[in-house]
């Protein structure tokens, strides 16, 4: 299968009063057909900053300074930010739906000015027709008396329905990929599943990819096909949903997944937190930026660069560590003793 | 608890005090270096008159009245024969007395009672922001005209009126600022842990004066132009006392034939308060935290 | 040792309703019904987890019983002694008894006080420290026993990350040795690998302490679940289901903790695929204008005629296991 992004080698930095932030390091990821991937790492790992790359929606003091962002066979780099090209991909091609669903929209216009507006430009639909179809999409997004509630304002609307509206909007093009970062963080658990599964159905009826970006273990457990963790501004490890959580490889994602606290967790069983904290985006390290933080780590580590993502044996799993088969076992297993 | 994680004790950044950063940002502008170097000789001027001084500014050289400039005078003599370089040099003084009093009276009077007036709200800000409204209501020379000539002159009673004319200002600003911070957890904390009022207001105070501090600048300056202004309608320091405001009145009627005698304190006006509104200005941005991490 | 059946806390029937203001004379025109007619107790030594959506009125709950707010009606009793309508200055005693741990560790420290100054001014507002000697020394200590360095005393907050302001904010809760903390989302805001560091230093606190009481109050079922002796379930203001963790989470018996445990996904892919998922339809109501009888009937799978008139009470249902619905047997 031909992926439809295929990210490589990208690098985004920011200048800032104490130094260049080196946000983005190197992330090369691909998102195929139809697929559901989750881009999991916590605040400042970069995840967010990687779509917003794709996007072309960086800005000063923020730049993009190398790598390939190819999309349909294009590489997204060669236009202009705001030129006519990353124009129409943007919201046609790829839409993102963002956090806060406040912001998003603009406040002094109603829901179907704006989502009208985009039919209208990117697919030069008239008005009319282009009034049917928002109600058609509101409708199939669970915005109930969309005919009506489509004249309304954003703050008409509680937070999960505004989040209904955005998906619907990420939507309208019907665009070959959907970028969700964080959708649902700042809504409530019972909106979130709600939203979560119309999303996953939406993707499965139009045939779209679905990045979901999350610092939340179990979403992509429970609706992504293919997993990328983050840390520090590198992947260190990508594999199929399963694999990631049956056999996590990398000691940061060994050490995520048993300092969460779990819902079928035992009684009174202690969480094993990952010590110390993520290192300064300014001053990294050449080794490998977990080290500080790393129970696991051999001489190996100390003396020799980060490592690139490599291929474990006889898997689709990719790791960015020195560490053998062994020692994860014995990583892993530690979690149980504990 | 273990002790034992050295990430766990380090600190985020390394230590980069806020007032260090700030003279940083400050610094880095020519034109703000410039007005605090015309800040700074004004005030050498100001502690070093008598010093500076060649003759003593009350002194009337009768015999040489209107005189131009000349090398015993360096900028000529007045209509009863005073050296104006010297007045020049002590109205320094007078100018940063009024401008570093008035701007204590206003700012005492008025942060208090914003602060009063933020923190307990409801009714005592109601009462207090409504006596502060009709105060703005009227243009601040009027205020200051009104109570200069109830009291009459004297550096004393242009402080008061000064102090009068510009403290609606701090009330508002910090009754704002206050009624904004008082939502912080912080204060909850302070109340839960069963602080008085009057430890609250104190913390309530130091997060509220940062952004007063440009005002407080740039009032500075508006405090000289003040008194010079009521200096200028004959309601400010009385003569003899060297004042440039009173200076410039005293040449008015010589603009033509003796120009030298406005433009010397009406230049020194001019340069003082532009340092002053230049100082503040460059306060505002470096305190901007928007401008943080851009620099 | 605790002492295993002395109440620390009871709260009977509070309510607390935020009256909606209109116009120039501040006329009542309606009132958000925040907490209406909670119930529970905290034992000595013991931790009640408090769940619910926001806007549930977990939040409100833990502000009156610090008094942040002066209840409407019902009681507090703290050691036995109603504490609802105590005037301040009377009050001011007996806040060296509790604490409160805020969500946002950003907002909730003085970014102009050092941070010894910030942990220690409980102590100077209560007295409790003789000479600046021992005050210094009652500071390190607190410092100490939240994993800080002492040496960081004098810095100030913007020099800590997330993780190690709210270890301030938790040195400061225990500096007046309080005999129950609060804690509002405590972890809500910090990252993932953080979260369980102060989660485990929350009970190593209890532990090492002589009876100390945790009201915990959050949004995430997980972390209430891992961390509480007991879990109430809030929903618009009345709490729905109090019992033990496991029971919980094995035999919910009230269709609102059902909907929230299966809205909470597991991370594990293979368990995630067996789970059933019940899907709430629609939104949580306004809290100004809540449903008649059950507050849940508009969105309850299981709800009957009869839902929408009577207003279930808590009522025991074998080995403390109380639920608020009349569809449970």
């Amino acid at each position: 299968m031909v992926p439809i992004l295929e990210v490589k080698n990208l690098r985004t930095q920011y200048k800032t009063e104490s130094g260049l932030v080196k946000a983005v390091d190197g992330v090369s990821y691909y998102i195929n057909e139809q697929e559901i991937v989750g881009v999991v790492g916590e605040s400042g790992c970069g995840k967010s900053v990687t779509q917003l790359s794709v996007m072309r929606l960086i800005n000063s003091p923020g730049e993009i300074v190398g790598g390939e962002i190819l999309f349909e066979g294009q590489n997204l780099l060669q236009f202009k930010a705001n030129g006519p090209e990353m124009r129409r991909i943007r919201g046609a091609k790829i839409s993102m739906v963002f956090q806060e669903p406040m912001t998003s929209l603009n406040p002094v216009l109603t829901i179907g000015q704006q989502l009208i507006e985009i039919l209208e430009v990117h697919l030069g639909m008239s008005r009319k027709n282009a009034r049917q179809r928002v109600i058609e999409m509101l409708d199939l997004v669970g915005i109930p008396g969309a005919s009506s509630r489509i004249d309304d304002y954003p703050h008409n609307f509680s937070g999960g329905m505004r989040q209904r509206v955005m998906i619907a909007m990420a939507l309208l093009c019907n665009p070959k990929l959907i970028i969700a970062d964080e959708p649902t963080t700042a809504l409530d658990v019972t909106t979130q599943a709600q939203l979560f599964e119309l999303m996953k159905s939406m993707v499965e009826r139009f045939k779209s990819s679905l990045v979901i970006v999350t610092h939340n273990l179990g979403i992509v457990a429970r609706y992504a096909h293919r997993i990328y963790i983050m840390y520090a501004g590198r992947i260190v490890e990508e594999g199929s949903c399963k694999e990631i959580f049956r056999n996590p490889r990398h000691p940061y994602t060994i050490g995520l997944l048993k300092s969460v606290p779990r819902l079928d967790d035992q009684e009174g069983k202690r969480l094993v937190p990952i010590e110390g904290m993520p290192p300064d985006l300014i001053q990294m390290p050449s080794t490998c930026a977990f080290l500080p933080r790393c129970s696991y780590s051999i001489e190996q580590c100390r003396v020799e660069p980060w490592p690139e993502l490599r291929k474990v044996e006889g898997t689709k799993h990719y790791v960015r560590c020195y560490l053998k088969t062994e020692a994860w076992e014995q990583c892993r297993s530690h979690s149980a003793t504990t | 608890m273990s002790m034992d994680s050295s990430g766990m004790i380090r600190a985020k950044s390394p230590r980069i005090s806020e007032l260090r950063r700030l003279i940083k940002v400050m610094c880095n502008r020519v034109v703000v270096v410039v007005g605090i170097g015309i800040i700074a000789f004004f005030i050498l001027v100001a502690i070093f008159a008598p010093m500076l001084a060649a003759h003593d500014p009350l002194y009337t050289y009768l015999e040489s009245i209107l005189n131009p400039p000349s090398g015993i005078h360096p900028l000529g003599t007045d209509q009863v024969g005073r050296d104006v370089l010297s007045r020049l040099i002590y109205g320094t003084r007078i100018s940063f007395l009024v401008g570093i009093f008035g701007v204590t009276i206003a700012g005492t009077l008025g942060m208090g009672l914003g602060l009063v007036a933020g923190y307990f709200g409801g009714w005592v800000n109601a009462i207090i922001m409504r006596c502060i409204d009709a105060l703005l209501a009227i243009p601040p020379i009027v205020l200051m005209m009104a109570i200069s000539a109830i009291l009459g002159g004297g550096l004393f009673n242009v402080l008061i009126a000064i102090g009068f004319g510009m403290m609606p200002t701090y009330c508002r600003l910090m009754c704002a600022q206050v009624t904004v911070l008082k939502e912080n957890d912080y204060i909850l904390v302070l109340q839960t842990a069963g602080a008085s009022s009057w430890r609250i207001m104190r913390h309530l105070f130091i997060n509220a004066f940062p952004p007063l501090l440009v005002l407080i600048t740039t009032n500075l300056g508006t405090a000289i132009l003040m008194e010079a202004g009521l200096s200028f309608l004959g309601i400010g320091i009385l003569p003899p006392t060297p004042s440039w405001g009173a200076m410039i009145y005293d040449g008015r009627r010589l603009l033509f034939s003796n120009p030298i005698l406005s433009l010397a304190p009406g230049g020194a006006i001019m340069l003082i308060v532009l340092a002053f509104n230049i100082v503040g200005d460059g306060l505002r941005d470096a305190l901007d935290p928007k401008l943080r991490g851009t620099l | 040792m605790s002492m295993p059946d002395e109440l620390i806390l009871e709260v009977k029937d509070l309510k607390m309703y935020f009256p909606i203001t209109r116009g120039l004379l501040k006329k009542k025109v309606a009132y958000v019904k925040a907490v209406d007619g909670v119930t529970f107790k905290i034992k000595r030594g013991e931790t009640l987890g408090l769940v619910g959506e926001s806007g549930c009125g977990k939040t409100t709950v833990g502000r009156c019983i610090v008094r942040l707010y002066k209840p409407t009606s019902g009681q507090i009793l703290f050691n036995g002694k109603d504490i609802s309508s105590l005037p301040e200055n009377k009050m001011r005693s007996y806040r060296k008894n509790f604490a409160l741990i805020f969500q946002d560790p950003y907002s909730s420290l003085d970014p102009r006080q050092s941070a010894g100054n910030i942990v220690g001014e409980p102590l100077k507002i209560h007295n409790l420290v003789k000479s600046k000697k021992d005050y210094q020394e009652r500071v390190e200590k607190l410092f100490q026993s939240v994993g800080l360095d002492p040496s960081l005393m004098s810095r100030y907050p913007h020099e800590f990350s997330g993780g190690q302001r709210q270890r301030m904010g938790i040195a400061r809760a225990l500096s007046c040795e309080p005999s129950l903390i609060i804690c509002d989302e405590p972890v809500s805001a910090l990252d993932v690998s953080i979260q369980a560091q102060i989660i485990n230093l929350l009970q190593d606190l209890k532990e090492g302490s002589l009876g100390l009481s945790y009201l915990f109050i959050s949004h995430d079922l997980s972390v209430v679940k891992h961390f509480s002796d007991r879990v109430a379930v809030m929903y618009l203001g009345r709490i729905v289901e109090i019992t033990t963790p496991k029971k919980l989470y094995n035999n919910p018996l009230h269709p609102y903790t059902k909907a929230l445990l299966s809205a909470i996904p597991v991370p594990d892919p293979d368990i995630e695929e067996t789970r059933k998922r019940i899907i709430m339809k629609g939104d949580v109501p306004s809290p100004v204008n809540p449903p008649s009888g059950c507050a849940l009937h508009t969105r309850c799978p299981i709800a009957i005629p009869e839902c929408k008139e009577l207003v279930p009470l808590l009522r025991d249902v074998g080995g403390g296991h109380e639920v608020a619905c009349i569809r449970v047997k």
